[in-house]
């Protein structure tokens, strides 16, 4: 579904604050492959989601996306085959416009013909909207016409999921989308995700600093360090890997401790 | 006690206050809803009027208004090509096309620095022709105001229900978001100022057909004023619905040209003083909240003393 070649992009080239953020970067995802992603601080794993979602455009390399070569789509257009999550729970919706205008919004994805700008929220849509704003039980349902800027962090991260995956994407990037969320919310986003994701066979890429959640979600494990990927597991090989072997690998593999100020190991 | 504003004054106040009421729409649009300041309101004000008065001399008064508007779209979407497109920073696009349009206006007016509509058959002037009654003759340019205005609020408030309407209000809400969920924001920004345009466009047309004749300066200091209709407007009805929000543009738009005329009228300052009044105004609605800020912070300061801090909360 996903496939990356090696992809390269070097930060601020020709200057002292020059970064090789990505080096030969290959990575192939299959259709319904959930995979997450660690590593150390500044490994390049938000710098890989950003090649994916187009946020830049890589140096060298190209991005492949079903059987379209997206490598210099701009950020907009990937957006119609992808959802996204950022780390911050506000990133994701429009604070000032009210929770079913911002559903209406996502919405706009699926109804890409003539026309569809100058449709409005109709009865049919707010239904649909409720229905699915019911699966989160969080009772927004009932709240279709506040603004979400009411709404507390783990609720619109919530209301975020749930508009990047209204109209199943071909990709899910999910960027640390849990960890500025308190325990309980992210227990509880990250069951939802589970369940969005799985339901939907949706290919997911998902950056986490959890070492634990690494292995329990999805069926492979990718492991970042300066740029590369060093570590690809998955299979038997993955079930039967602890939190303290892929420390291990890691050590292995890049001659160091894994350093993140994030990481939780347990 | 003589009335502070005669009953003719008050016609002509509203007359205009609905004129700006348009301007304050557009700005509403650009300042508010997509959180752009474009400052190239005094151009394309009169810009409107420029094409307005001269499609009218031209002998088709029923075109001048759609060609008022298409011609501040145009300028509405240069300034937003500029910013899209060539990365001018937006403040600076908006400057750029007001100066530009100074000589486009006067290449429009014919080379000349004002135009007259005297004797010439205006919208208005055909509005009027339709019946013989006198009040007909006294109220039916405020009536074809309002009734253009109406429609206009209708327009906008049913836009900015509709999907890109949506788009562009996210646009300047939550820019990120807008590129994760597949809008182009460099579309719904030049959507949204072609918009903008045309109201403004729009707006300096009515006025150029109400006071029959104008010239190059006549939109010099719209932006102010059409500022202080939507801080007023806002300031009074807060953050509510669209529809809301929108009638809190046109009601400040009306109450600033009250205060205006109050002011003019009561010989509290000349004629010539108007464009301080209006900046006084703007500075002094533009800077209310934080004035109400700061007493409530006095009040609340003076309360903690007198309770010595002790008192239950």
């Amino acid at each position: 579904m996903l496939k990356l070649t090696n992809v390269c992009k070097t930060f601020s080239p020709g200057t002292v604050n020059e970064k090789k953020a990505l080096e030969e970067v290959s990575l192939r995802l299959e259709p319904g492959e959930w995979a997450t992603l660690v590593g150390s601080n500044g490994a390049g794993k938000s710098t890989l989601l950003g090649a994916v979602a187009g946020t830049f455009y890589p140096d060298r390399g190209s991005v492949v996306l079903g059987d379209e070569d997206i490598t210099f789509w701009p950020e907009h257009r990937r957006s119609r085959e992808m959802g996204r999550l950022f780390q911050n729970p506000l990133g994701g919706t429009a604070p000032h416009m009210t929770i079913e205008e911002n559903l209406a919004l996502a919405y706009l994805r699926a109804g890409r013909g003539r026309g569809a700008w100058f449709s409005r929220i109709g009865r049919a849509d707010r239904d649909f909207f409720r229905r699915r704003l019911a699966m989160l039980d969080m009772g927004l349902e009932d709240r279709l016409t506040q603004p979400v800027g009411l709404l507390s962090g783990g609720q619109r991260q919530a209301l975020t999921l749930l508009m990047a995956t209204m109209v199943p994407p071909k990709l899910l990037l999910l960027d640390e989308h849990t960890a500025a969320l308190d325990p309980a919310a992210a227990e509880k986003i990250l069951a939802l995700t589970r369940q969005v994701v799985t339901e939907n066979r949706i290919t997911t890429l998902m950056v986490t600093h959890n070492m634990k959640q690494a292995l329990e979600l999805g069926s492979r494990t990718l492991m970042m360090d300066g740029g590369r990927i060093v570590l690809d597991i998955r299979g038997e090989e993955r079930r039967k890997m602890t939190v303290g072997g892929l420390l291990d690998q890691f050590r292995a593999r890049a001659g160091r401790d894994l350093d993140n100020d994030r990481m939780l190991l347990s | 006690m003589p009335s502070i504003l005669s009953l003719a004054a008050l016609r002509t106040a509203l007359e205009v206050g609905f004129v700006y009421s348009l301007v304050a729409l557009a700005l509403f649009i650009s300042f508010s809803v997509l959180n752009i300041a474009d400052l190239s309101t005094d151009g394309c004000y009169t810009l409107g009027f420029a094409v307005g008065a001269t499609v009218t001399l031209a002998g088709h008064p029923f075109l001048a208004l759609p060609a008022a508007m298409a011609a501040g779209a145009a300028s509405g979407l240069v300034t937003a090509l500029l910013q899209t497109r060539l990365g001018v920073e937006s403040i600076l696009a908006g400057i750029i096309v007001n100066t530009g349009l100074y000589t486009v206006n006067l290449a429009v007016m014919g080379w000349s620095s004002n135009l007259s509509l005297y004797g010439s058959p205006s919208l208005f002037a055909l509005a009027k022709g339709l019946s013989t009654a006198g009040w007909w003759a006294k109220w039916h340019e405020l009536i074809l105001l309002a009734v253009i205005l109406l429609a206009a609020c209708l327009l906008v408030i049913s836009f900015l229900g509709t999907r890109l309407g949506l788009s562009i209000r996210a646009t300047g809400d939550n820019a990120d978001m807008v590129r994760a969920s597949s809008i182009n924001p460099a579309f719904t920004i030049t959507a949204g100022l072609c918009l903008s345009g045309s109201l403004t466009g729009l707006g300096g047309c009515l006025i150029g057909l109400l006071n029959k004749s104008s010239d190059i300066n006549l939109g010099s200091g719209m932006v102010t004023v059409a500022l202080a209709s939507l801080i007023i407007g806002e300031s009074i009805m807060g953050r509510r619905s669209m529809a809301g929000r929108v009638a809190g543009v046109v009601l400040g738009a009306c109450l600033y040209r009250m205060i205006v005329a109050v002011a003019i009228s009561t010989s509290l300052v000349p004629t010539e003083g108007f464009k301080l009044v209006s900046a006084v105004i703007v500075a002094a609605a533009a800077a209310s909240p934080q004035g109400r800020r700061l007493i409530a912070l006095h009040r609340q300061k003076r309360a903690a003393k007198g309770k010595g801090g002790a008192a239950p909360c």
